[in-house]
């Protein structure tokens, strides 16, 4: 669970935000502007070729994505299918 | 009636929310021609004030030009004033051609299509071309005009870091296995001012069977040795797929714009694309004056050369003057203010004095970047910029940023 949530946060800093910005866990992504909805297909590429899952469009939503750890919970509905 | 008490409400309090967030869009009439010198009734009501424009578009200063005003009333007087159809029923005169060559000669592609603007090209072109087995990969950056015509399309998208060449690479990676994957910038960034890097990204998409559409409105007219855009700078032209830029800036600043690029993707929009089959296309008057403004481009490159001249002047002005401008290579040059209110305060105050320059801040740009957008003209003469400049140091005193690092206006103001 710890090792998903690193593994997607490091992916966050290193795909959408500029040198010097910051996330939690918590923190919002789609609302606060960090992931815009064209940029979201980049993070479902990686968590499916990551996590060697498939996850359905229309359950990658904005609100599904819109915090690490909203994407975690994600993950582990298809994680272990 | 449906307009109910219930949805009058509804809206006023949109209004109200808009006004608290400090991003309620207000006009100024200007009771003049489009020029360096304007007057200026603003608030509405307030007496006329003469001042300097230094946010218009009018980069080359032909908005208001004797000879495009002269052109445009000889098409008025032989070709009418509207055409009352859109092109492919029975909207479609001679100089409609004749503009299409004429920008195709310009910009040194295959073929060109108008359209009622620009916004309308971008509205138009991805829809036209491509399909859900494609990928549109853009700069994070694009203008709103083409994230709205990238929603409309069911190809899928991605997006880059700004400019960011290696970024770019992974995404052509990443995407591969997409039928026609489409690379999207613009050529001119109009909030930052800076170039895109076609030459390199032209590299990149020879070798990853990649296309690239640039959106030149910010260019064309005056990048390049000769005028012709950003192409013409990073040494790529005849290697850009699609070219989409406006006349509604540098190429006489009254309407219109078009996708020009490769012939088969021109006659996919001349079949497929909404805002060309669904609207009228630009008026006879406006073709007239744009087919002027091209003559005049191409048989001397003065104006760009002054703009040019201009552009550096002003740079090293504002520079030697201890502002933090972002950089770039074209004559948008943002003045770094960081904090929303003092953008809106700066602005007030060179109003004040005679210079009208517009500050923006989030979400027009990115929150802590707020900026003075100046936009010089070969329409200035050097009294023009010695003029705003003055006024420009006598703010920046008042709040004394000058000289400060980014980090101490911050400190001093905040984001």
């Amino acid at each position: 669970m710890e090792d998903i949530k690193v593994l997607v946060r490091d992916y966050v800093i290193r795909e959408y935000l500029e040198e010097g910005e910051d996330i939690t866990y918590d923190s919002p992504l789609i609302s606060s502007g960090y992931v815009d909805s064209f940029s979201m297909v980049s993070l479902l590429v990686f968590l499916e070729n990551k996590f060697k899952i498939k996850i359905p469009p229309e359950k990658a939503t904005p609100e599904a994505f819109d915090s690490v750890n909203k994407i975690v919970n994600l993950v582990n509905q298809y994680i272990n299918k | 009636m449906s307009y109910s008490s219930k949805i009058k409400d509804y809206y006023t309090n949109q209004l109200s929310e808009i006004r608290n967030a400090g991003i309620f869009k207000e006009e100024r009439f200007i009771h003049s021609s489009q020029a360096a010198d304007i007057e200026v009734e603003f608030p509405s009501g307030a007496d006329l004030r003469k001042v300097i424009n230094m946010c218009s578009n009018n980069y080359l200063g032909l908005s208001s030009h004797p000879e495009v005003i002269k052109a445009a009333h000889e098409g008025l007087e032989t070709r009418g004033y509207g055409m009352s159809s859109v092109r492919f029923i029975c909207g479609t005169q001679d100089i409609h051609r004749e503009l299409e060559n004429k920008v195709t000669e310009f910009l040194g592609t295959e073929d060109t299509i108008l359209f009622p603007s620009c916004m309308d090209a971008n509205a138009g072109v991805f829809e036209a071309i491509l399909t859900s087995e494609d990928i549109m990969i853009s700069d994070r950056l694009v203008h709103a005009s083409i994230i709205d015509g990238m929603r409309l399309c069911s190809a899928q998208h991605d997006t880059f870091k700004h400019s960011n060449m290696e970024h770019l690479e992974e995404k052509l990676q990443l995407h591969a296995d997409k039928r026609i994957k489409l690379v999207i910038t613009d050529g001119v960034f109009s909030m930052d001012g800076d170039l895109a890097k076609l030459d390199e990204m032209v590299r990149l998409c020879e070798k990853y069977d990649a296309m690239i559409l640039v959106d030149d409105s910010h260019s064309s007219g005056f990048i390049g040795r000769t005028g012709r855009g950003t192409h013409e700078h990073c040494n790529v032209i005849g290697k850009i797929d699609i070219i989409t830029t406006t006349f509604g800036k540098a190429l006489g600043g009254a309407s219109g714009g078009c996708v020009s690029g490769r012939k088969e993707i021109v006659q996919m929009c001349r079949q497929k694309a909404r805002p060309y089959l669904f609207s009228n296309t630009i008026s006879p008057v406006i073709v007239s004056g744009v087919l002027k403004v091209f003559e005049i481009l191409s048989s001397s490159t003065e104006r760009r050369d002054k703009l040019e001249k201009n552009a550096a002047w002003w740079r090293k002005g504002l520079t030697e003057a201890g502002f933090i401008l972002k950089e770039g290579n074209s004559p948008i040059i943002p003045v770094m203010l960081f904090n929303a209110k003092l953008s809106q305060d700066f602005s007030r105050d060179l109003y004040q004095d005679g210079i009208y320059a517009i500050g923006f801040f989030f979400p027009v740009v990115p929150n802590g970047q707020a900026r003075i957008r100046t936009q010089i003209s070969a329409g200035h003469e050097i009294h023009h910029l010695e003029k705003a400049l003055d006024a420009f140091i006598k703010v920046g005193k008042k709040y004394e940023i000058l000289g400060l690092a980014k980090e101490e206006i911050i400190a001093k103001y905040g984001v």
